[in-house]
């Protein structure tokens, strides 16, 4: 086929009608009942995919088309952030402002955990399901705590769902939440790099970039990653109001959310709301690269362990006893 | 070029007004809108299946993936398990690549289109089954290299992207190609499929290595995490793909009249033989490499095969899944399959339902049970999630039938094949 042949076809084509095969067809009946079929097919479609209608509404031109974090200029995130504020405010009446803290140069964060002292009683969670603005539907928290039987480290004997008082006698409590691993396989395994690995050594999530894959849900070992199964729903006077865009902001639906060590506070100069809450002193946090912060006497002093060693995440999270 | 073909005279009058690609595609597209009235009650109930899928769909996303039954201990369910099927169907198409091209049997080289027109419409479902997964549909732009943040070479699933969407490209280029070629009675000219066969035959292999790469390269899920996986992948996909070739050659002569020839069907067949037992025997190798250690790690594989701690959802679904691999390898195995072909219906069937709860719901599942905390929390698709599957498999058929309508009608209106093959026996 040339393009002399085209133009050729073009000028002496005899039947041009006969192009078109489903809208030049000779008027029989059968082409009447196909073209009916086909409009009423469409009509069909447009019915049943209505309820998409409501997507408008919810996204914006604006966030459809926001690029990536680390591809937004300062105005860029200024006008983001302004976006996000007047949506909050429109949507539930609050005023919030959204604050973006970045890495303190120098500084890498450690968690460790006492696991002697803790006695599995929630403060943790609850204060991270405030803090944080979960989803109050459901008892979202990025904390889990495991009750484990004395004498084992075999995850299996544990529950994280215990409903009784606590401590008892023959059980201890461990913690778990994101472990801000140094080789994390959440942010390996992201095909659009929506989750990334500051500075500081917190892993972080664009929430307006993640496209909803839970391959990283997948990945983690830590079961530290929830997905926002729905729009997450706050009574509007429980709305924190002091927000990190990279932190405790609101998550938009059908998006990763995680841990993030409270950064908006954390890269302030102030502790994590867990660590403020634990009523038993077990949870401490501080610089790594410091030697003279609590983590790094928890490190010297104590024999310290971490979860899932042997699969080669190197986490920045440490659990020890008193012995 | 062209070879002399005096019986359509039309067609080779330089004036036809087919004469461009996108116009034979588009008249094709017209013709397989013909047919008779058990044609049309198939696809108006196509149709409807995908409408209600569509319409699930659009609930999901307005609502959230709430209105599906996945959790965050059991993240992928359904839809990912599907998506993993369709891969090995989309690669088993090549098990008539491989015979037609590289053995240059011709019999099978009159038929090859069938098995990638599958590997079309397969692709197609996959790439549907990852959209409706994601929960931010709209922002699959993210995905796409240059304009979004491709993490590639480290996501396992950026290569799977591209190596699925690529599989597509080259189908689809095959098979319009040679059908074009067919169309206007030409000798197809090797330079400009050949090296795109060879080339897809070893991509046929990647789609579903990539796709077990993507669960096998996860540290920290013990029951995927090992190096079997992609072996075990092709095997059952070699098993599933042909198993379903058959029974579509069946169809194609009910529904169509059209005529498949006896040799490509037992050289199916003897494929099928080979690789019921290579996966049968792989099955086995972990089943006893998880079983005979015992340990922590293969709680997984208890909960799968026995059940853990009372749970036992899928106890049910694995051991028919067992029982239908033996049923339809020892079947295959015997010489009624060429005899009868209700046999070799039935075999093709178990084969088929045997693989997609092999590797749909008994890979995808246990390796979210119990969670990477011990948790231990079941799963059971939503009627949504059924919905949503049913309407994108409808989608797939609908696409199939289309497509080997459009193989009929060129074969029809040029039955002397090329490949220098008379073919006496093609459709008339």
């Amino acid at each position: 086929m040339t393009a002399d042949d085209n133009a050729d076809l073009h000028q002496s084509s005899p039947e041009p009608s006969r192009l078109l095969p489903i809208l030049n067809q000779p008027a029989t009946r059968r082409t009447a009942l196909k073209a009916a079929g086909a409009a009423l097919g469409l009509a069909a479609f447009g019915k049943a995919v209505s309820p998409l209608w409501s997507i408008p509404e919810n996204v914006s031109v604006d966030e459809f088309l926001q690029q990536h974090y680390k591809e937004l200029s300062d105005t860029d995130k200024q006008k983001v952030f302004a976006r996000l504020e007047s949506e909050t405010q429109q949507k539930l009446g609050v005023e919030i402002t959204i604050s973006d803290p970045p890495p303190i140069p120098g500084v890498r964060y450690g968690y460790a955990i006492n696991l002697s002292k803790c006695n599995g009683n929630g403060a943790c969670m609850e204060a991270c399901n405030k803090e944080n603005n979960h989803h109050r539907g459901v008892q979202q928290s990025y904390i889990r705590v495991l009750e484990l039987p004395k004498g084992t480290m075999d995850m299996e004997a544990g529950n994280t769902t215990y409903d009784h008082t606590v401590p008892q006698d023959d059980k201890y409590y461990m913690p778990v939440q994101c472990q801000q691993c140094d080789n994390p396989p959440c942010v390996t395994v992201c095909p659009v790099e929506a989750t990334w690995k500051e500075e500081d050594g917190i892993v972080v999530v664009d929430y307006n970039w993640c496209i909803g894959c839970r391959y990283c849900e997948a990945a983690c070992p830590y079961h530290a990653r929830r997905f926002n199964w729905e729009e997450p729903e706050i009574p509007s006077d429980e709305i924190n109001p002091d927000q990190g865009y990279l932190s405790n902001r609101v998550r938009p639906q059908g998006t990763m959310e995680k841990c993030h060590f409270c950064l908006h506070r954390t890269r302030e100069g102030r502790l994590p709301a867990c660590l403020e809450a634990c009523p038993t002193g077990a949870r401490v946090f501080g610089d790594l690269n410091d030697p003279e912060s609590n983590i790094n006497w928890v490190l010297q002093n104590k024999r310290v362990f971490v979860l899932k060693e042997e699969l080669g995440t190197q986490p920045s999270f440490f659990y020890f006893f008193d012995s | 070029m062209s070879t002399a073909s005096d019986h359509y005279p039309t067609l080779d009058d330089a004036a036809h007004p087919i004469r461009s690609y996108p116009k034979f595609l588009w008249w094709c597209l017209g013709q397989a809108t013909n047919g008779g009235l058990l044609f049309y009650l198939w696809m108006f109930v196509l149709t409807a299946i995908a409408l209600v899928g569509a319409n699930a769909w659009s609930v999901q996303v307005a609502e959230g993936m709430i209105v599906t039954n996945m959790t965050d201990h059991v993240s992928w369910g359904l839809y990912i398990a599907n998506f993993t099927f369709m891969v090995g169907v989309a690669a088993g198409g090549v098990m008539m690549v491989i015979p037609a091209y590289l053995y240059h049997d011709k019999k099978m080289h009159d038929v090859v289109v069938i098995g990638e027109m599958l590997a079309i419409a397969a692709i197609l479902m996959c790439l549907l089954f990852v959209l409706v997964d994601l929960g931010r549909p709209e922002r699959f732009w993210h995905l796409i290299p240059g304009i979004g943040r491709f993490n590639w070479p480290m996501s396992m699933l950026t290569w799977d992207v591209i190596v699925l969407n690529g599989y597509l490209l080259l189908n689809l280029h095959i098979c319009g190609y040679l059908l074009y070629m067919q169309f206007l009675g030409r000798r197809p000219n090797q330079a400009w499929y050949l090296p795109f066969v060879w080339v897809s035959i070893f991509w046929a292999i990647s789609i579903h290595t990539v796709t077990a790469f993507l669960y096998c390269g996860l540290g920290g899920r013990p029951f995927w995490n090992t190096a079997l996986l992609a072996p075990r992948f092709l095997a059952s996909a070699f098993v599933a793909g042909p198993a379903f070739i058959l029974i579509l050659f069946s169809c194609i002569h009910r529904a169509a009249g059209v005529k498949i020839d006896d040799g490509p069907k037992r050289l199916l067949i003897n494929i099928i033989r080979v690789t019921a037992l290579v996966n049968l025997l792989m099955v086995i190798s972990e089943v006893f490499t998880e079983f005979y250690t015992g340990g922590g790690h293969t709680a997984s594989a208890r909960y799968l095969f026995l059940g853990l701690h009372g749970h036992n959802a899928l106890v049910p679904w694995i051991w028919t899944a067992v029982a239908f691999d033996v049923l339809s390898t020892g079947l295959f195995l015997s010489p009624l399959v060429f005899r009868y072909s209700k046999v070799l219906i039935a075999a093709c069937a178990m084969a088929f339902v045997g693989a997609w709860i092999e590797k749909g719901m008994g890979l995808i599942v246990p390796g979210f049970i119990p969670s990477t905390l011990h948790e231990i929390v079941e799963y059971t698709p939503s009627l949504t999630e059924w919905k949503v599957s049913a309407g994108i498999w409808a989608v797939g058929l609908m696409t199939l039938t289309i497509l080997l309508k459009m193989w009929i009608t060129v074969f029809s209106t040029r039955p002397s094949l090329s490949h220098e093959s008379p073919a006496s026996d093609q459709p008339a």
